[in-house]
């Protein structure tokens, strides 16, 4: 067996930890697609340059940022120790909350674009039938914006298992608890075990790029919603 | 200013400037290109400007861990000079053909400190650590980078290895292990003494220095590299960091000499 037990954590809690995020992500990043999607607001334009801000920024200022605030001494961290939670660092919590900012942009873009595909009329349709709110988002909305919701989870999953700038910043390289498939690639190259490091890596090009083909291939017979 | 002053300052500047192509022409300044252990990082800082001044070259100098730097030299990164933060990559680099033979040397030993950002946590012993007080202790990497090493040395010398294991966080280098400490996200970290001496003391926060005793010595070695060959300024800084006055900077920082 190439991988060892440290390599085979590593795989699990990657995708335990690219899994809760994507369904977060998921809950967290329709109601600010739909609000985006829909609002007339002067706060559209920042709202939506402060989602896309990860897409632009280097990991490490993420990772900075959420190293300081979720401390001792940061915004954060004072708020969850007063609450009784201690701080997020150096814990899977963190590492959660660390990728659903990393990703947001790839759940919230995907969603705000097939939300704005649908347009205004099959809702005021819906509307007429006197439909509530509730009702046309879960029997029009939803099912309309379906490829944008398979886009948009397969991007926070993928882009979440490729996350490394992050978890580096503020994981601590904790076996089962924070130590994910990329920073144990960097493991193994800094400390020369090359092998087992082409082990992890050719599986991370190979799940990569499934990834994109079932992403690419599905997307033909789909709307486009990137 | 005046406007009609400014064609004037560009004389001058044009005259500097050709003063200066003069100089840098007559004194045969070569370009060093090192890799610095991260440890290493403040008394290069302190040591590059005089040995620029004492010898006419330029340092260029890039900070990281000795494992990715090894990656990277093997890999053809155009390096000159490498200060290692152990012994062995340096010879290992040798066995594969990849130095100047007989260019290793010790430029420093370094020292393992036990360290805080909060001033009355360590009372310049281990008191604190054994109590074990503490959520999270920050070490470097022990496979990749020998403070971590020494410091599960430590560790396995307490007796403590098995009692701080849910509490051990990981930095891939020296730098990380000190950044976690520095921000408060962990209480304690063992770091370099380099890192937190600054004029023969310990600058902020508080610390035990660990007796040499309790870890192997952490010698680090330099090398020129085979890219650097033919290039004066790598055999110049060589030459340099063996001279009495590097040799004050880098005790200054807490490391002893060979």
């Amino acid at each position: 067996m190439p991988l060892s037990k440290n390599d085979l954590d590593a795989i699990l809690l990657t995708l335990e930890l690219a899994s809760l995020t994507t369904v977060l992500l998921l809950i967290i990043g329709t109601p600010i697609a739909l609000w985006l999607a829909r609002t007339d607001s002067w706060l559209k334009r920042p709202v939506g340059a402060i989602v896309a801000l990860p897409l632009v920024l280097p990991p490490t200022v993420i990772g900075f940022y959420l190293l300081v605030s979720m401390g001792p001494n940061g915004f954060f961290g004072q708020l969850t120790q007063s609450l009784g939670l201690g701080t997020f660092t150096f814990s899977f919590t963190g590492l959660v909350i660390g990728s659903i900012f990393y990703s947001l942009p790839f759940v919230v873009q995907p969603l705000q674009n097939a939300f704005e595909a649908i347009g205004r009329g099959p809702l005021e349709a819906a509307a007429t039938l006197r439909a509530n709110p509730w009702d046309s988002f879960f029997s029009v909305v939803l099912p309309l914006a379906r490829p944008g919701f398979i886009t948009a989870a397969i991007l926070a999953f993928a882009h979440t298992v490729g996350e490394f700038g992050v978890v580096l910043m503020i994981g601590g390289n904790i076996p089962g608890k924070t130590q994910v498939v990329s920073v144990q690639i960097y493991n193994h190259v800094e400390t020369m075990n090359y092998a087992q490091a082409h082990w992890l890596a050719g599986g991370m090009v190979a799940f990569s790029f499934i990834i994109l083909l079932a992403l690419y291939g599905g997307r033909s017979a789909r709307v486009r919603t990137l | 200013m005046h406007e009609r002053d400014v064609p004037m300052i560009r004389t001058v500047q044009r005259s500097l400037l050709a003063l200066a192509l003069l100089f840098t022409g007559g004194v045969s300044a070569d370009e060093v290109k090192v890799a610095v252990a991260a440890n290493f990082t403040a008394p290069l800082q302190a040591i590059a400007p005089a040995f620029e001044k004492a010898t006419g070259h330029k340092l260029v100098a890039s900070f990281g861990a000795t494992g990715q730097f090894y990656a990277q030299i093997s890999n053809g990164a155009p390096f000159e000079v490498l200060l290692a933060a152990d012994d062995t990559t340096p010879a290992r680099l040798e066995n594969e053909g990849a130095t100047v033979p007989g260019s290793r040397f010790t430029y420093a030993i370094g020292s393992l400190v036990l360290w805080s950002a909060d001033a009355a946590y360590l009372d310049g012993t281990d008191a604190a650590l054994q109590a074990g007080q503490f959520r999270h202790l920050a070490i470097a990497n022990p496979k990749a980078a020998p403070y971590g090493l020494a410091a599960m040395q430590v560790l396995d010398k307490l007796g403590l290895s098995e009692a701080v294991k849910g509490k051990l966080v990981e930095g891939q280098n020296i730098t990380q292990a000190h950044q976690f400490v520095s921000t408060g996200n962990a209480e304690l970290g063992f770091v370099a003494l380099s890192q937190v001496y600054q004029d023969g003391k310990v600058g902020s926060g508080s610390a035990w220095i660990v007796p040499d005793a309790m870890y192997e010595p952490i010698r680090q070695d330099a090398v020129i590299l085979r890219q650097g060959a033919s290039n004066p300024a790598a055999a110049a800084l060589v030459e340099y960091l063996q001279r009495a006055e590097a040799a004050r900077v880098i005790e200054s920082f807490g490391y002893k000499l060979p």
